[in-house]
């Protein structure tokens, strides 16, 4: 059977029996390099067709359909021409600061990629403080975003820059205390050991209703956080025509929608990791039988399926609800979501003390 | 694999991205036209730089936002060893989000979190 799983041991084995030690280390640097590039690529081809197909599919039209069958390739042909676009730099702009905003954004997404746990033993490195990473480097997506802004010298840019800001930095609290409920229930900050802890039932179904509100509170979040709608005001089309990245074009605008999605794949694997429980197959109780099945199916397929749900269902929300202004945005995290993910936080601690989840 | 992958994904990043714009530049042959360089806005010649005063409200959500960003790192490692710990480890942290949340309703009562 295919699987993902012994892949990672067994060609670090076969690379240091092979190898002295640092030849080794530099050659899975390298097999690590060109894997993130393609997935990137693979990604952004994928996920901005979906998005396409889906928004298609709900407003009863039928999508991209020209280009390859069933407009596969559309993606592909939109790359090209986007390659082929003339990269321009208003004269008035801060040359520097502007050239520099899509490094910074595509290195932010990339560096998300190393504790996310893939299919089981397929991680770039389990590092220990895991969830402390992810939102830590998360927060750093903000200096890339108000960097393009204020660089560009542009009103929209900038106001959509200083939207930007004050959005994602407000809902970053909501989506920490959220997570946090997980690790109070864990007990440790590691992927691995947040996922192992999810063997016999994923903490959506184990942790009662403190989890399942955490888990609401967590989507609502990150959606707000990747500037999805129904929270897109930094890039509000009808308002600011693009935001922050009004005045870029050619690879540099492709660079920074490139980086959108593969920030909406990243936050919804984290959250299929922490609540849904990453690669592990579903599991009920004592049905043997059933269990045995499920363990047929590879950790990476759970995996993909559990974070492709999540895209989808944040998708959907962009063609279910309107646009929020920026009071009401501001108004829903302070006075609703904190205060809400704070009491949720203290009462997912009682029932851990007590042991009251399963 | 260790903190030495963190170097390769930033490799991974750096090549990525400066290679797409590189073949971009390869690929396409420019014109100048100085109506290019101009900043975009809808069509009308702009006025007056961009880089000015900003509404206020920004830089006070900025402010709360610090405030509960420290509690948040606070919170990370009571998180871990809560359940270990056990009830007193739970009495302790209400007191402090009580102290905090003092304060947040002050800010609320002075209208920090109106948007005008």
């Amino acid at each position: 059977m295919f699987s993902l799983e012994g892949i990672t041991t067994a060609v670090q084995d076969w690379l240091f029996i092979k190898f002295n030690p640092t030849l080794a280390l530099a050659i899975e640097c390298v097999i690590v390099i060109l894997l993130a590039i393609t997935l990137f690529a693979g990604l952004g081809l994928v996920l901005v067709l979906m998005e396409r197909k889906v928004a298609a599919r709900i407003q009863i039209r039928l999508g991209p359909n020209r280009v390859g069958p069933g407009g596969m390739f559309q993606t592909v042909a939109d790359t090209l021409k986007l390659i082929m676009k003339e990269g321009l730099t208003p004269d008035s702009a801060d040359k520097f600061l502007f050239n520099l905003a899509p490094f910074i954004v595509m290195m932010v997404a990339m560096l998300l990629l190393a504790p996310i746990a893939f299919a089981k033993n397929f991680q770039i490195w389990d590092i220990n403080i895991g969830v402390l990473y992810i939102s830590a480097i998360s927060s750093l997506s903000v200096i890339g975003i108000l960097m393009a802004g204020w660089a560009s010298n542009n009103k929209y840019s900038l106001l959509g820059a200083m939207r930007s800001g004050a959005q994602i930095v407000s809902y970053e609290l909501s989506a920490g205390l959220a997570v946090l409920t997980i690790v109070v229930l864990t007990g440790s900050l590691q992927i691995s050991e947040i996922i192992a802890a999810q063997q016999n039932g994923w903490w959506i179904f184990k942790g009662h209703i403190p989890a399942v509100i955490a888990f609401v509170i967590f989507i609502i979040a990150v959606t707000a956080e990747t500037n999805r709608a129904p929270f897109d005001l930094a890039e509000a089309e009808s308002e600011l025509t693009a935001g922050f990245h009004t005045e870029y074009s050619g690879m540099k605008f492709a660079l920074f929608f490139l980086a959108e999605y593969i920030n909406i794949f990243i936050v919804c694997a984290i959250g299929a990791t922490l609540f849904l429980g990453g690669w592990m197959p579903l599991h009920i109780g004592s049905w043997e039988a059933f269990n045995h099945i499920m363990d047929y199916i590879p950790s990476s397929v759970w995996f993909m399926g559990k974070t492709f749900f999540l895209i989808f269902v944040i998708m959907w929300f962009r063609w279910t609800f309107p646009r929020l202004r920026i009071d009401q945005l501001l108004n829903l995290e302070w006075k609703y979501l904190l205060p809400i993910s704070l009491l949720n936080l203290l009462l997912v601690a009682v029932i851990a003390i007590l042991g009251w989840h399963f | 694999m260790g903190a030495i992958s963190l170097i390769a994904l930033l490799v991974a990043a750096i090549a990525f991205s400066a290679g797409g714009i590189l073949i971009g530049k390869i690929l396409v042959k420019g014109s100048t036209n100085p109506q290019k360089g101009q900043p975009y806005e809808c069509g009308i010649p702009t006025n007056t730089s961009p880089w000015h005063q900003f509404n206020v409200g920004y830089y006070l959500f900025a402010l709360l936002f610090l405030i509960f960003d420290v509690e948040l790192v606070f919170l990370y490692p009571w998180a871990v060893v809560v359940k270990k710990v056990g009830i007193i480890a739970l009495i302790e942290i209400i007191i402090f989000i009580f102290i905090l949340f003092m304060g947040f309703l002050y800010a609320h009562k002075k209208g920090a979190l109106k948007w005008s």
